[in-house]
């Protein structure tokens, strides 16, 4: 049935609807996710030099130092942090809690505030100790 | 008229699509696991990351590092699986589904497969 193209009309879809922090939060988990599910490459790249010997993790690491894969660094930990915290939201409302509007847009503020936060103090906290 | 499914049908009752929660259930589990050993993981890998090749092959030569770092891959990748198959399910229709749905199971588990190959590698000394 995938490939039925009818002219019947849809629902309205993203374009017809005014931004909410409820439906920003959402699209940001799906696409955080998807930016992790790459990133991973970078993730398994880094061990398997570290596997390979000497010679390929000096590359490897000379790479991460590089100054615009340090940036990519930061977007990275945000996303992962970003989705994590997303992921506690949806964790709370399978129990059936903070589904009210009230709540529900308490939550999608925490949980962007909450990422900024953790990601800015993360990276100070590599700068400064590291 | 008589029912046409078997008696072991109506038991399962997962009706035609002959899958009932495991989707759900296992991104929930792999949400849960990510979420303790991926932020044990980060604070390991970051205090790693800035260090020599010896500081980082010593601690994957620990197995309690080893082993954690085996499910972390093992979690994620299982969670990211069923996270992708979800994306392409809702916005790719027709046969290019198919393609990326395909695509996405050898992506993670390729990725698991390098990734604990190295880790593996690095416990055992090689």
């Amino acid at each position: 049935m995938s490939d039925v193209k009818s002219k019947r009309p849809l629902s309205p879809h993203l374009t017809i609807y005014r931004f909410k922090a409820t439906m920003t939060m959402s699209i940001l988990h799906r696409i955080t996710g998807s930016a992790l599910y790459f990133g991973t490459i970078l993730v398994v790249w880094w061990l398997a030099a570290a596997a390979s010997g000497p010679d390929a993790y000096a590359s490897a690491r000379s790479f991460f130092g590089n100054f615009f894969i340090q940036i990519i660094l930061i977007a990275y930990s945000w996303a992962l942090i970003h989705h994590a915290l997303g992921g506690i939201r949806h964790l709370i409302w399978d129990t059936g809690h903070g589904l009210s509007k009230e709540t529900s847009t308490r939550f999608a503020q925490a949980t962007i505030a909450g990422s900024l936060v953790l990601t800015v103090l993360l990276w100070l906290g590599i700068w400064l100790f590291a | 008229m008589k029912d046409m499914r078997t008696p072991l049908s109506r038991v399962r009752g997962m009706g035609a699509g002959h899958g009932g929660t495991e989707h759900f259930w296992q991104q929930r589990l792999t949400a849960i696991a990510n979420l303790v050993l991926i932020t044990i993981y980060l604070f390991v890998v970051v205090s790693l990351a800035t260090g020599e090749y010896g500081s980082v092959r010593e601690a994957f030569a620990n197995p309690i590092v080893g082993v954690g770092a085996a499910l972390v891959i093992i979690s994620a990748c299982v969670h990211m699986r069923l996270g992708m198959q979800t994306i392409i399910e809702d916005y790719i229709h027709g046969p290019l589904k198919w393609v990326l749905a395909i695509g996405n199971i050898f992506f993670a588990c390729l990725i698991a497969g390098v990734g604990l190959y190295a880790i593996i590698k690095m416990s055992f000394g090689g």
